[in-house]
């Protein structure tokens, strides 16, 4: 039996032939080597993200959440309900949350749920995979797994906004959060904690409505992340991952920059420390490869 | 209450305060907004916004409807937070320009040729289908929102960036036959027109 177990929301863009895959394969075999079992919610559904608002209003969207924590409770009972990806996370955890606070609000979701034969007890804990890696699992026990330590790799860890604000990982300021520096460190990595990028946004979905402006935002994460002299950037949310690599060479284009900055999963930082191969921790589903983690996991 | 002093209260009363409370989501926190300007500071896209939430919620109180639901303003919003976890009175600033947003559009006041507006439609009607996104289908229906030239135009300029996600496995040609869904879609999505009811009987009429 597996060590720990979860109820596991995986979220539209982490499923195959999404634009994270590449986190799904990642976050699959670090779950392997660290013995956590997770258990997908059955035929669970989209969150609707930051971004549906404008076609759904407040009951709609949260009654998607609240479907997924029904399914939950009724096939994962008893299991905490654990997202991979910040949007998923934030929205059913919110969810919940105003459940509990807004009794209106809990009817009407109540009475649609009804209509797919559901029921929500909403007593279910919603977390993101970062807090079980450091509250359930610990840094000394990561680092303890590692047979490959990350020698003499820089890397700028790129927080963002969904996994950092309104909620916090582990009770870190919002402003300056060093998780994701620590996870950087118990690989053996060189971690950056004046990253002053690190909880910068990205532009999140209006990286899609409003390229221009969102661009604008990427190219100072890069930049930065340059400035201190990383070799790469590593972060816990699917969207970061994708806007801050897939359009570089379109910022490279309107503003004469020469980036190539691999961007990666703190999953793949592991997933390589911990000994595995490039395609097991996803390095093949770089758009920019990551040459120095290529290197050691050959 | 005299007679006199009532209708003096209701003419005076500002409406668009007490509809933005009834009928906008957690609306009932405008009127605590201290006008610090820590939220229009602490924007990411700040600079973009034609009035910043500061000055909106300032608007709302002076009953100024038109201006606020016509602006482009809230669809500046990125979601990333910044103003929830920094307002000293932890007004739910992100919720409220969402809520905003929305009925915007209820009342058929937001700006149509909006992008994020538009975006926020195509992701929605998407998701509605299948009861999960297809991100093929969203990014197409993206790049055509405004008809067969354009759509190409874009298709081309984004080219080399969907041949790469397609390489490293992260984009799937096939999900334009089909793709993810739920089994229990029906259901699904019976349960959402049910939440659209319920939400639809309970806005208020100011009119």
């Amino acid at each position: 039996m597996a060590k720990k177990e979860y109820s596991f929301y995986p979220g539209c863009s982490s499923q195959e032939g999404a634009s994270s895959s590449n986190y799904m394969v990642s976050v699959a075999t670090l779950c392997q080597e660290l013995d956590i079992k997770l258990n997908e919610i059955p035929d669970w559904n989209c969150c609707a993200a930051s971004i549906g608002y404008g076609g759904g209003g407040e009951l709609p969207r949260l009654a998607l959440s609240a479907r997924n924590i029904a399914l939950s409770e009724q096939h994962n009972a008893g299991q905490d309900i654990v997202a991979t990806c910040a949007a998923c996370w934030l929205s059913t955890r919110e969810a919940a949350e105003r459940f509990q606070h807004n009794k209106t609000l809990y009817e009407g979701a109540q009475t649609a749920l009804g209509e797919a034969g559901l029921k929500l007890e909403n007593n279910t804990p919603v977390r993101h995979m970062v807090e079980v890696l450091i509250e359930d699992i610990g840094y000394e026990e990561i680092q303890s797994k590692v047979k490959k330590p990350l020698e003499g790799i820089k890397i700028a860890g790129y927080v963002g906004c969904q996994t950092n604000r309104p909620f916090g990982i582990d009770g870190e300021s919002y402003e300056n959060p060093l998780y994701l520096d620590k996870m950087v460190e118990a690989v053996g990595a060189d971690s950056v904690p004046t990253y002053e990028k690190k909880v910068q946004c990205c532009g999140g979905a209006l990286a899609f409505s409003e390229p221009d402006k969102s661009q604008e935002m990427i190219k100072g994460i890069i930049e930065a992340a340059y400035d201190h002299g990383a070799d790469m950037i590593a972060t816990p949310c699917p969207l970061c991952q994708a806007n801050v690599e897939i359009y570089q060479d379109q910022i490279n284009a309107k503003y004469s920059t020469k980036f190539e900055m691999p961007v990666v999963y703190y999953a793949q930082l592991m997933d390589v420390a911990f000994g595995r191969n490039g395609k097991d921790s996803a390095l093949d589903r770089q758009i920019i490869k990551a040459k120095k983690l290529d290197d050691i996991a050959k | 209450m005299s007679d006199l002093n009532t209708a003096m209260t209701a003419k005076y009363r500002n409406n668009f305060l007490k509809e933005v409370e009834a009928n906008v989501e957690e609306g009932e926190w405008v009127k605590m907004c201290m006008q610090c300007g820590v939220c229009s500071g602490s924007c990411p896209l700040g600079k973009h916004w034609e009035h910043p939430p500061q000055e909106i919620f300032m608007m709302i109180r002076a009953g100024k409807r038109d201006d606020v639901l016509k602006s482009d303003s809230m669809w500046m919003c990125t979601s990333c937070y910044n103003c929830i976890v920094r307002c000293p009175r932890e007004l739910p600033i992100t919720h409220i320009m969402h809520g905003l947003a929305n009925y915007a559009k209820r009342m058929g006041l937001a700006p149509k040729s909006q992008p994020t507006n538009q975006f926020s439609q195509l992701f929605w009607d998407n998701m509605m289908k299948k009861g999960r996104v297809n991100e093929l289908k969203l990014g197409l229906s993206l790049y055509f929102k405004d008809g067969f030239g354009d759509g190409v135009k874009n298709a081309m300029a984004n080219q080399q960036l969907g041949m790469n996600m397609m390489k490293a496995k992260r984009m799937a040609p096939m999900e334009i036959i089909g793709g993810h869904s739920l089994k229990d879609v029906s259901g699904f999505q019976k349960m959402i027109k049910k939440a659209h009811e319920i939400e639809d009987q309970n806005i208020q009429d100011f009119s």
